[in-house]
Protein backbone atom coordinates (compact mmCIF):
# COMPACT_ATOMS: atom_id res chain seq x y z
CA UNK A 1 0.00 0.00 0.00
CA UNK A 2 1.62 3.84 -0.56
CA UNK A 3 1.88 5.59 1.88
CA UNK A 4 -0.67 8.22 2.90
CA UNK A 5 0.57 11.94 1.99
CA UNK A 6 0.47 13.81 5.40
CA UNK A 7 -2.59 15.73 5.43
CA UNK A 8 -2.88 20.12 5.57
CA UNK A 9 -3.91 20.99 9.32
CA UNK A 10 -6.48 22.96 6.81
CA UNK A 11 -8.21 19.52 6.10
CA UNK A 12 -7.67 18.31 9.27
CA UNK A 13 -9.26 20.32 11.14
CA UNK A 14 -12.65 20.57 8.92
CA UNK A 15 -12.69 16.73 9.17
CA UNK A 16 -12.58 16.58 13.11
CA UNK A 17 -15.34 17.23 15.28
CA UNK A 18 -15.17 21.05 16.56
CA UNK A 19 -16.85 22.73 19.36
CA UNK A 20 -17.63 26.24 19.80
CA UNK A 21 -14.20 28.29 20.99
CA UNK A 22 -16.22 30.39 23.63
CA UNK A 23 -17.00 26.56 26.07
CA UNK A 24 -13.18 26.00 25.66
CA UNK A 25 -12.40 29.33 26.32
CA UNK A 26 -14.33 29.76 29.46
CA UNK A 27 -13.70 26.50 30.49
CA UNK A 28 -9.59 27.65 30.47
CA UNK A 29 -10.95 30.48 32.20
CA UNK A 30 -12.71 28.58 35.38
CA UNK A 31 -9.16 26.22 35.32
CA UNK A 32 -7.33 28.98 35.88
CA UNK A 33 -9.80 30.69 38.47
CA UNK A 34 -9.90 27.30 40.52
CA UNK A 35 -6.20 27.17 40.80
CA UNK A 36 -5.80 30.24 41.38
CA UNK A 37 -8.20 30.39 44.43
CA UNK A 38 -6.70 27.05 45.48
CA UNK A 39 -2.98 27.53 44.93
CA UNK A 40 -3.07 31.53 45.99
CA UNK A 41 0.75 31.58 44.50
CA UNK A 42 0.93 32.61 40.53
CA UNK A 43 4.17 30.78 40.56
CA UNK A 44 2.90 27.61 42.08
CA UNK A 45 -0.02 28.23 39.33
CA UNK A 46 1.94 28.16 36.42
CA UNK A 47 3.77 24.85 37.42
CA UNK A 48 0.36 23.42 37.97
CA UNK A 49 -0.42 24.33 34.64
CA UNK A 50 2.54 23.39 32.83
CA UNK A 51 1.95 20.13 34.22
CA UNK A 52 -1.45 19.98 33.39
CA UNK A 53 -0.06 20.37 29.90
CA UNK A 54 2.61 18.15 30.28
CA UNK A 55 -0.54 15.82 30.67
CA UNK A 56 -2.26 16.73 27.99
CA UNK A 57 0.63 16.15 25.80
CA UNK A 58 1.46 13.29 26.16
CA UNK A 59 -2.01 11.65 24.88
CA UNK A 60 -2.20 14.27 22.59
CA UNK A 61 0.93 13.43 20.80
CA UNK A 62 -1.07 10.14 19.52
CA UNK A 63 -4.55 11.74 18.67
CA UNK A 64 -1.98 14.02 16.27
CA UNK A 65 0.12 11.08 14.88
CA UNK A 66 -2.97 9.13 14.26
CA UNK A 67 -5.11 11.33 12.72
CA UNK A 68 -2.23 13.75 10.54
CA UNK A 69 -0.49 10.89 8.86
CA UNK A 70 3.19 13.00 9.02
CA UNK A 71 6.28 11.25 8.49
CA UNK A 72 9.17 10.93 10.65
CA UNK A 73 10.85 14.38 11.33
CA UNK A 74 14.12 14.16 9.43
CA UNK A 75 15.28 16.99 11.99
CA UNK A 76 14.02 19.60 14.52
CA UNK A 77 13.47 22.44 12.14
CA UNK A 78 10.85 19.94 10.53
CA UNK A 79 9.43 19.48 14.09
CA UNK A 80 8.80 23.01 14.28
CA UNK A 81 7.15 23.29 11.27
CA UNK A 82 5.25 20.76 11.42
CA UNK A 83 3.65 21.74 15.23
CA UNK A 84 2.91 25.24 14.09
CA UNK A 85 1.36 25.10 11.18
CA UNK A 86 -0.60 21.25 11.68
CA UNK A 87 -0.37 21.09 15.51
CA UNK A 88 -1.78 24.22 16.20
CA UNK A 89 -4.75 24.41 13.27
CA UNK A 90 -5.47 21.06 14.30
CA UNK A 91 -6.68 21.53 17.49
CA UNK A 92 -6.99 25.12 18.22
CA UNK A 93 -7.86 26.36 14.88
CA UNK A 94 -5.18 28.61 14.63
CA UNK A 95 -2.08 28.82 12.92
CA UNK A 96 1.34 30.03 14.57
CA UNK A 97 4.59 31.52 12.82
CA UNK A 98 8.19 29.28 13.28
CA UNK A 99 10.61 32.29 13.49
CA UNK A 100 14.37 33.05 15.29
CA UNK A 101 16.17 30.16 14.61
CA UNK A 102 19.08 29.80 16.81
CA UNK A 103 22.56 29.35 15.03
CA UNK A 104 22.52 25.35 15.44
CA UNK A 105 19.21 25.19 14.70
CA UNK A 106 18.17 23.85 18.17
CA UNK A 107 15.87 26.63 19.23
CA UNK A 108 13.74 28.35 17.98
CA UNK A 109 10.22 30.60 18.56
CA UNK A 110 6.53 30.04 17.79
CA UNK A 111 4.21 33.35 17.39
CA UNK A 112 0.95 33.23 17.78
CA UNK A 113 -1.56 36.30 16.26
CA UNK A 114 -4.61 35.38 17.93
CA UNK A 115 -5.06 32.76 20.82
CA UNK A 116 -8.75 31.29 21.59
CA UNK A 117 -7.84 30.77 25.05
CA UNK A 118 -7.39 34.64 25.71
CA UNK A 119 -10.94 35.79 24.56
CA UNK A 120 -12.61 38.29 27.30
CA UNK A 121 -9.20 37.65 29.34
CA UNK A 122 -7.30 40.42 31.50
CA UNK A 123 -5.12 40.06 33.87
CA UNK A 124 -5.56 41.87 37.48
CA UNK A 125 -2.84 44.06 39.18
CA UNK A 126 -2.68 40.89 41.51
CA UNK A 127 -1.44 37.92 39.11
CA UNK A 128 0.94 40.16 37.04
CA UNK A 129 3.42 36.89 36.95
CA UNK A 130 0.95 34.70 35.96
CA UNK A 131 1.87 33.31 32.62
CA UNK A 132 -2.03 32.50 31.77
CA UNK A 133 -1.11 30.67 28.73
CA UNK A 134 1.12 27.90 30.61
CA UNK A 135 -0.64 25.03 29.76
CA UNK A 136 0.62 25.22 25.86
CA UNK A 137 3.85 25.03 26.65
CA UNK A 138 2.97 22.03 28.71
CA UNK A 139 1.45 20.44 25.98
CA UNK A 140 4.29 21.18 23.45
CA UNK A 141 7.34 19.65 26.13
CA UNK A 142 4.98 16.95 26.85
CA UNK A 143 4.12 15.67 23.17
CA UNK A 144 7.56 16.40 21.96
CA UNK A 145 8.45 13.90 25.42
CA UNK A 146 6.80 10.99 23.43
CA UNK A 147 8.61 11.52 20.47
CA UNK A 148 11.83 11.22 22.39
CA UNK A 149 12.82 14.75 21.94
CA UNK A 150 13.45 16.54 25.76
CA UNK A 151 12.50 20.19 25.34
CA UNK A 152 12.69 23.48 27.31
CA UNK A 153 9.54 25.63 26.33
CA UNK A 154 9.41 28.92 27.57
CA UNK A 155 7.19 32.29 27.05
CA UNK A 156 8.62 35.39 25.25
CA UNK A 157 5.80 37.65 24.47
CA UNK A 158 2.65 37.40 26.29
CA UNK A 159 -0.36 39.97 24.75
CA UNK A 160 -1.96 39.62 28.64
CA UNK A 161 1.18 41.68 29.90
CA UNK A 162 1.20 44.05 27.17
CA UNK A 163 3.17 42.53 24.38
CA UNK A 164 1.99 42.46 20.76
CA UNK A 165 1.62 38.68 20.11
CA UNK A 166 2.41 35.00 21.84
CA UNK A 167 5.85 34.01 21.81
CA UNK A 168 7.04 30.56 22.85
CA UNK A 169 10.24 29.85 23.10
CA UNK A 170 11.21 26.14 22.21
CA UNK A 171 14.76 24.42 23.00
CA UNK A 172 15.63 21.33 21.92
CA UNK A 173 17.72 20.15 25.21
CA UNK A 174 18.55 16.63 23.69
CA UNK A 175 16.98 13.66 21.70
CA UNK A 176 16.90 10.82 23.74
CA UNK A 177 17.47 7.65 21.98
CA UNK A 178 14.01 5.31 21.81
CA UNK A 179 14.56 2.35 24.24
CA UNK A 180 13.69 -1.18 23.29
CA UNK A 181 12.25 -3.11 25.94
CA UNK A 182 13.69 -6.29 25.47
CA UNK A 183 17.15 -7.20 24.05
CA UNK A 184 17.29 -8.10 21.01
CA UNK A 185 19.21 -11.60 21.25
CA UNK A 186 17.76 -13.27 24.18
CA UNK B 1 2.87 51.13 6.33
CA UNK B 2 0.67 51.84 8.73
CA UNK B 3 -1.08 48.53 10.41
CA UNK B 4 -0.08 46.06 7.72
CA UNK B 5 -0.34 42.52 8.56
CA UNK B 6 -0.83 43.13 12.15
CA UNK B 7 -3.90 43.19 14.23
CA UNK B 8 -5.17 46.14 16.13
CA UNK B 9 -3.71 46.48 19.74
CA UNK B 10 -6.55 47.28 22.40
CA UNK B 11 -4.99 48.77 25.93
CA UNK B 12 -8.32 47.80 27.25
CA UNK B 13 -9.68 44.15 26.93
CA UNK B 14 -12.91 46.05 27.10
CA UNK B 15 -12.72 47.97 23.88
CA UNK B 16 -11.80 44.65 22.08
CA UNK B 17 -14.94 44.27 19.53
CA UNK B 18 -16.89 41.36 20.66
CA UNK B 19 -16.37 38.14 18.62
CA UNK B 20 -18.83 36.69 16.25
CA UNK B 21 -18.68 33.37 17.97
CA UNK B 22 -17.85 31.66 15.21
CA UNK B 23 -14.46 30.43 16.08
CA UNK B 24 -14.49 26.93 16.91
CA UNK B 25 -11.19 24.75 18.35
CA UNK B 26 -11.34 20.84 18.02
CA UNK B 27 -13.41 18.94 20.03
CA UNK B 28 -10.64 16.70 21.52
CA UNK B 29 -8.90 19.91 22.57
CA UNK B 30 -11.81 20.64 24.90
CA UNK B 31 -11.86 16.93 25.85
CA UNK B 32 -8.51 17.06 26.96
CA UNK B 33 -8.85 19.86 28.63
CA UNK B 34 -12.05 18.99 30.76
CA UNK B 35 -10.26 15.80 31.52
CA UNK B 36 -7.48 17.94 32.74
CA UNK B 37 -10.01 19.65 34.87
CA UNK B 38 -11.53 16.52 36.22
CA UNK B 39 -8.31 15.11 37.31
CA UNK B 40 -7.01 17.81 38.93
CA UNK B 41 -10.32 18.00 41.24
CA UNK B 42 -10.19 14.40 41.89
CA UNK B 43 -6.68 14.59 43.39
CA UNK B 44 -7.89 17.82 45.98
CA UNK B 45 -11.43 16.24 47.66
CA UNK B 46 -12.22 13.57 49.29
CA UNK B 47 -15.07 12.02 47.99
CA UNK B 48 -17.89 12.33 45.58
CA UNK B 49 -20.06 14.88 46.28
CA UNK B 50 -17.39 17.27 46.68
CA UNK B 51 -16.20 16.67 43.45
CA UNK B 52 -19.34 17.27 41.90
CA UNK B 53 -19.67 20.57 43.79
CA UNK B 54 -16.20 22.00 42.48
CA UNK B 55 -17.36 21.06 38.94
CA UNK B 56 -20.17 22.62 39.61
CA UNK B 57 -18.58 25.53 41.16
CA UNK B 58 -16.06 25.93 38.17
CA UNK B 59 -19.47 25.27 35.95
CA UNK B 60 -20.99 28.20 37.47
CA UNK B 61 -18.66 30.59 36.76
CA UNK B 62 -18.64 29.49 32.98
CA UNK B 63 -22.55 29.96 33.56
CA UNK B 64 -22.56 33.11 34.45
CA UNK B 65 -20.42 34.80 31.62
CA UNK B 66 -22.15 33.01 28.92
CA UNK B 67 -25.73 34.60 30.12
CA UNK B 68 -23.49 37.83 29.81
CA UNK B 69 -22.34 37.39 26.61
CA UNK B 70 -25.51 35.46 25.02
CA UNK B 71 -27.76 38.36 26.05
CA UNK B 72 -25.62 40.70 24.44
CA UNK B 73 -25.13 39.04 21.37
CA UNK B 74 -28.16 37.00 20.82
CA UNK B 75 -30.82 38.66 22.17
CA UNK B 76 -29.81 42.23 22.12
CA UNK B 77 -29.86 43.24 25.75
CA UNK B 78 -32.96 41.89 26.03
CA UNK B 79 -34.03 40.25 29.66
CA UNK B 80 -35.92 37.62 30.07
CA UNK B 81 -38.61 37.75 33.13
CA UNK B 82 -40.49 34.91 32.92
CA UNK B 83 -39.91 31.12 34.19
CA UNK B 84 -41.23 29.69 30.37
CA UNK B 85 -38.88 32.61 29.02
CA UNK B 86 -35.28 31.76 30.69
CA UNK B 87 -35.91 28.01 30.17
CA UNK B 88 -36.25 28.37 26.64
CA UNK B 89 -33.38 30.63 26.47
CA UNK B 90 -30.95 28.10 28.36
CA UNK B 91 -32.86 25.08 26.12
CA UNK B 92 -32.19 26.35 22.42
CA UNK B 93 -30.05 29.56 22.72
CA UNK B 94 -27.50 28.57 25.61
CA UNK B 95 -27.53 24.63 24.22
CA UNK B 96 -27.28 26.22 20.47
CA UNK B 97 -24.44 28.04 21.29
CA UNK B 98 -22.44 25.92 23.33
CA UNK B 99 -22.58 22.44 22.44
CA UNK B 100 -23.35 22.90 18.88
CA UNK B 101 -27.50 22.10 19.31
CA UNK B 102 -30.37 22.40 20.77
CA UNK B 103 -30.96 20.16 23.63
CA UNK B 104 -32.97 17.20 23.27
CA UNK B 105 -35.82 18.01 25.67
CA UNK B 106 -37.02 20.28 27.98
CA UNK B 107 -39.86 18.75 30.42
CA UNK B 108 -41.58 19.89 33.62
CA UNK B 109 -41.61 18.08 36.21
CA UNK B 110 -44.86 15.56 36.78
CA UNK B 111 -44.45 15.62 40.85
CA UNK B 112 -43.10 19.04 42.14
CA UNK B 113 -44.51 22.30 40.32
CA UNK B 114 -41.14 24.06 40.75
CA UNK B 115 -39.03 20.87 39.06
CA UNK B 116 -38.24 21.04 35.58
CA UNK B 117 -35.97 18.67 33.44
CA UNK B 118 -33.89 19.41 30.44
CA UNK B 119 -32.71 16.02 28.62
CA UNK B 120 -29.73 15.03 26.32
CA UNK B 121 -28.97 11.87 24.61
CA UNK B 122 -25.58 12.07 25.54
CA UNK B 123 -23.87 15.28 27.00
CA UNK B 124 -20.46 17.12 24.78
CA UNK B 125 -18.61 16.89 28.13
CA UNK B 126 -19.63 13.27 29.10
CA UNK B 127 -18.76 11.53 25.35
CA UNK B 128 -14.89 10.57 26.40
CA UNK B 129 -15.83 9.86 30.19
CA UNK B 130 -16.75 6.65 31.51
CA UNK B 131 -17.18 6.28 35.71
CA UNK B 132 -16.05 3.59 37.01
CA UNK B 133 -18.12 1.48 39.55
CA UNK B 134 -16.93 2.67 42.86
CA UNK B 135 -17.76 6.16 42.07
CA UNK B 136 -21.70 5.22 42.10
CA UNK B 137 -23.63 7.72 40.83
CA UNK B 138 -21.31 10.46 39.86
CA UNK B 139 -21.54 12.84 37.04
CA UNK B 140 -19.42 14.76 35.09
CA UNK B 141 -22.77 16.64 33.74
CA UNK B 142 -22.45 18.66 37.32
CA UNK B 143 -19.91 20.81 35.04
CA UNK B 144 -23.48 21.70 32.85
CA UNK B 145 -25.60 21.71 35.63
CA UNK B 146 -23.21 24.39 36.94
CA UNK B 147 -23.36 26.36 33.45
CA UNK B 148 -27.13 26.38 33.48
CA UNK B 149 -27.19 27.44 37.33
CA UNK B 150 -24.76 30.10 36.50
CA UNK B 151 -26.88 31.46 33.74
CA UNK B 152 -30.31 31.14 36.44
CA UNK B 153 -28.73 32.77 38.83
CA UNK B 154 -27.59 35.51 36.76
CA UNK B 155 -30.50 35.99 34.64
CA UNK B 156 -32.77 36.08 38.22
CA UNK B 157 -34.23 32.70 38.92
CA UNK B 158 -32.34 31.06 42.01
CA UNK B 159 -32.49 27.52 41.45
CA UNK B 160 -30.46 23.75 42.89
CA UNK B 161 -29.39 22.38 39.19
CA UNK B 162 -27.90 18.50 39.01
CA UNK B 163 -27.39 16.35 36.74
CA UNK B 164 -28.38 12.57 36.50
CA UNK B 165 -28.15 9.15 34.82
CA UNK B 166 -31.56 8.28 33.64
CA UNK B 167 -31.09 4.26 31.97
CA UNK B 168 -32.73 4.21 28.68
CA UNK B 169 -34.51 0.78 27.76
CA UNK B 170 -32.70 -0.48 24.34
CA UNK B 171 -29.56 2.17 24.72
CA UNK B 172 -26.49 1.35 26.02
CA UNK B 173 -25.47 4.40 27.42
CA UNK B 174 -28.01 6.29 29.78
CA UNK B 175 -29.55 9.45 28.87
CA UNK B 176 -28.50 12.25 30.87
CA UNK B 177 -31.09 14.43 32.72
CA UNK B 178 -30.24 17.81 34.46
CA UNK B 179 -32.85 18.52 36.80
CA UNK B 180 -33.57 22.52 37.58
CA UNK B 181 -35.56 22.81 40.84
CA UNK B 182 -36.38 26.59 41.24
CA UNK B 183 -36.54 28.49 44.40
CA UNK B 184 -39.94 29.38 46.21
CA UNK B 185 -39.01 32.85 45.48
CA UNK B 186 -39.26 32.54 41.53
CA UNK B 187 -42.47 30.55 41.47
CA UNK B 188 -44.44 32.84 43.87
CA UNK B 189 -43.14 35.83 41.69
CA UNK B 190 -44.36 34.00 38.37
CA UNK B 191 -48.31 33.67 39.82
CA UNK B 192 -47.79 37.20 41.10
CA UNK B 193 -47.14 37.83 37.31
CA UNK B 194 -49.82 35.97 36.27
Amino acid sequence: MAPVAPRSGDAIFANVERVNAELFTLTYGAIVRQLLTDLEEVEEVNKQLDEMGYNIGVRLIDEFLAKSNVSRCVDFKETAEVIAKVGFKMFLGITATVTNWDADGTSCSLVLEDNPLVDFVELPDTCQGLYYCNILSGVIRGGLEMVSMKTEVTWLRDMLRGDDAYELQVKLLKQVPEEYPYKDDE
Amino acid sequence: MIGVGKIKQYTNVLEKPISKGKQEVSLSAFAFLFSELVQYNQTHVDNISELERRLEDAGYAVGARVLELLCHREKGNRRETRLLGILSFVHSTVWKVLFGKVADSLEKGTEHEDEYMISEKELLVNRFISIPKDMGTFNCGAFVAGIVRGVLDGAGFPAVVTAHFVPMEGQQRPRTTILIKFAEEVLQREARLG
